[in-house]
C-alpha cells in the first residue's frame, strides 16, 4: 500500500452536440489530451486507464492517439450508465495501491449520429431481454417506465411532477454555455406540450439527450497532484454496488418497487466513507436517463423521505437558491447524455469554483450514477 | 398484427419457451430445496444445486405495474398493454394482458390475471387476461 490519497486532478471535454462530425476515437483523443493537461501531466506520465465496458475505443487505439508509451492498469466498468462513477472507483482504486500513478478515464460515443440508445432494440443485447423484448419491452423509455409507473400509483403523481424536474434541468443548462439547452429555458407549460414517449408517464422533455461528445478525467494521488501545479479535487468516498437479485435496466424483481435498493445501500457507504450525513451534501449530481429516476435517487439517497421527492422538487430544494441544487450543469437532460460521466466534470468544476453556474461555498459533491457514486471534497 | 421478436433460447431458458409452445407457464425450480425462480439461472443460488427443475404455474396473479408500448416514431402495429405480474407462487414475470383495450384511462394495477397462450406467428408466449373474479 502506498497510502496515497486519489484526486480527480484533470478534467476535459468535447462540445456535447448532436452530430459531432468526427470519429469516436478523435472525441476519445481530444477529451483525453484536455484532462492530461488540465492537470499539467504530461501523456508520457500517464500508466493506467479505465472506460466502460461499452465503450469502442480501444485502450491501445487511444494511447497510440495521444502519445502514452506504456500502460500497467487497464480496467472497465460494468453494465452502461449506472457505471458512470464506478469509473473513478476503479481508477482512484488503482492510485491508492500502487497499480498506476496516473489513470485516464475516458469515455466518447457517437450516440446521436451513430447508434442511438432510445431506439427499439433490433437484437437482444443479453439473455435478460428475453424476459422483456418479445413483449415489447424493447426501449430505455418503455423499460424504466415500466417501475416509474408504481412509483406514480403509489404516490399518487403525474407526469406532471415529472416536469417540475424537467424544468429545473434546462433552467440551469440555459445559463452554461456547454449545454445543449444553453438560453433554452423551458415552462412546465413547454414540457406539458411536448410529445409522449410513454403515455402517461414520460414526454420528451422528460428524456436524456441523446449526443455525441467524449469526456475524460485524470486522477493521480494528491501528492502527484501538487507537485505537477494541478488544482485537484479530492476523492473522499466511492463505490458500487450490485445487489442480487438485479438487473442494470429491469429492476422488476427486488420487492419493493416504488424504491432504488442500489442506491440506498450506495448512499449508506458513501456517507460513511466520507464520515459525513446527507445533510453535508451541498450539490447532488444525479445521473438521469428519464426525469423519475431523480426522483427515485433523492430518496434513495436521504434527502427526502419515501415519496416526498414531488414535494421536495415543488418547493424549489433542487433549483437556484435551493437547499440542495442538483444538476447544476443541466443534467443529462440539459447539458447532454455522455453517459453521466459530464455530470462528473460539473461535480470537479464546483469544488474549483468554476462552474457556470457556480453554487459558493461548495464543501461536498455528491456525483450518482444510481448504482455507483462518488463523493467529491474540499 | 402484433409482431413479436421472438427470444433466443439458450441452455437455462430453452425449458421455459417449450413449456410455452405446450401451454403451459413453467417456472424454475431447484431439485434439491424446492426454491423457486425467474427469470431462470443455471443454478441454485440458495443452495448451490444444479438439480434444475420446472414446476407448472397455476397461472394466477395480480399486476404490479403496467404500460401501454407504443414507439412514437416506429409505432407498434398494435399497441400493448406491458405488465408485471406477481405470480401466486412468489415469482414474477413480464407479459401482456390481452383482450383489454390499450388506454391508459383505466386502473390496472393489482387486477387479477389468469395466464392463456397466444401464437404469434409461431412464437407461443405466455400471455395474460383479467380474470372474472376481482378482489
Amino acid at each position: 500500500m502506498s497510502g496515497a490519497r486519489a484526486v480527480i486532478a484533470g478534467i476535459g471535454h468535447t462540445e456535447f452536440s448532436q452530430n459531432s462530425g468526427r470519429s469516436t476515437l478523435q472525441l476519445a483523443a481530444e477529451a483525453s489530451r484536455d484532462a492530461i493537461r488540465d492537470a499539467g501531466f504530461s501523456p508520457t506520465e500517464v500508466d493506467g486507464t479505465v472506460t466502460f465496458s461499452m465503450d469502442t475505443n480501444d485502450e491501445l487505439a487511444l494511447i497510440r492517439t495521444i502519445g502514452v508509451p506504456m500502460l500497467r492498469f487497464c480496467a472497465r466498468t460494468r453494465g452502461g450508465g449506472g457505471g458512470a462513477s464506478a469509473t473513478v472507483q476503479l481508477a482512484a482504486a488503482a492510485v491508492e495501491s500502487g497499480q498506476a500513478d496516473a489513470v485516464l478515464v475516458y469515455r466518447a460515443f457517437n450516440e446521436r449520429s451513430a447508434h442511438r440508445f432510445g431506439q427499439p432494440v433490433q437484437a437482444n443485447p443479453d439473455p435478460a431481454w428475453n424476459w422483456a423484448s418479445p413483449f415489447s419491452l424493447n426501449t430505455p423509455a418503455k423499460v424504466y417506465s415500466l417501475t416509474f409507473q408504481r412509483y406514480m400509483y403509489e404516490f399518487g403523481l403525474t407526469n406532471e411532477d415529472f416536469g417540475r424536474y424537467s424544468v429545473v434541468a434546462r433552467d440551469w443548462a440555459s445559463t452554461n454555455p456547454n449545454a445543449q439547452f444553453y438560453e433554452r429555458p423551458i415552462t412546465l407549460q413547454d414540457h406539458q406540450d411536448s410529445r409522449w414517449i410513454v403515455e402517461p408517464i414520460l414526454r420528451k422533455l422528460d428524456c436524456c439527450l441523446e449526443s455525441d461528445g467524449g469526456v475524460a478525467l485524470l486522477i493521480t494521488s494528491a501528492e502527484r497532484a501538487v507537485d505537477h501545479g494541478a488544482d485537484a479535487v479530492p476523492i473522499l468516498a466511492s463505490s458500487a454496488i450490485q445487489l442480487e437479485g438485479g438487473h442494470e435496466m429491469f429492476a422488476y424483481y427486488h420487492e419493493d418497487l416504488c424504491e432504488y435498493p442500489e442506491g440506498r445501500v450506495l448512499g449508506e457507504k458513501l456517507y460513511r466513507q466520507a464520515d459525513i450525513t446527507a445533510e453535508d451534501i451541498d450539490i447532488a449530481m444525479i445521473y438521469e436517463n428519464f426525469s423519475p429516476i431523480v426522483f427515485l435517487q433523492l430518496e434513495a439517497f436521504g434527502f427526502c423521505g419515501r415519496g416526498e421527492a414531488s414535494d421536495f422538487i415543488k418547493d424549489g430544494h433542487i433549483g437556484r437558491g435551493g437547499s440542495l441544487p442538483v444538476n447544476t450543469n443541466g443534467g443529462l437532460l440539459g447539458e447532454g447524455y455522455i453517459h453521466g460521466m459530464n455530470n462528473i466534470v460539473e461535480g470537479v468544476r464546483q469544488l474549483r469554483g468554476t462552474s457556470a453556474n457556480q453554487i459558493s461555498g461548495a464543501e461536498h459533491v455528491l456525483v450518482s450514477a444510481g448504482r455507483s457514486g462518488i463523493i467529491l471534497g474540499r | 398484427m402484433t409482431t413479436v421478436r421472438p427470444p433466443i433460447f439458450d441452455f437455462d431458458d430453452a425449458f421455459f419457451w417449450e413449456g410455452a409452445k405446450k401451454h403451459k407457464l413453467l417456472i424454475q425450480r431447484c431439485g434439491d430445496c424446492d426454491t423457486l425462480r425467474h427469470p431462470p439461472t443455471p443454478m441454485c443460488a440458495t443452495c448451490g444445486s444444479t438439480n434444475n427443475q420446472a414446476v407448472e404455474s397455476s397461472g394466477n396473479g395480480s399486476i404490479l405495474t403496467w404500460i401501454i408500448s407504443q414507439h412514437p416514431t416506429e409505432p407498434d402495429a398494435q399497441p400493448r398493454i406491458v405488465i408485471l405480474v406477481q405470480l401466486d407462487e412468489g415469482t414474477r414475470i413480464v407479459s401482456n394482458l390481452v383482450d383489454v383495450e390499450p388506454t391508459h384511462e383505466q386502473n390496472l394495477n393489482d387486477k387479477r390475471v389468469v395466464v392463456c397462450f397466444i401464437d404469434y406467428d409461431g412464437t407461443v408466449l405466455p400471455q395474460f387476461r383479467l380474470a372474472t373474479v376481482q378482489p
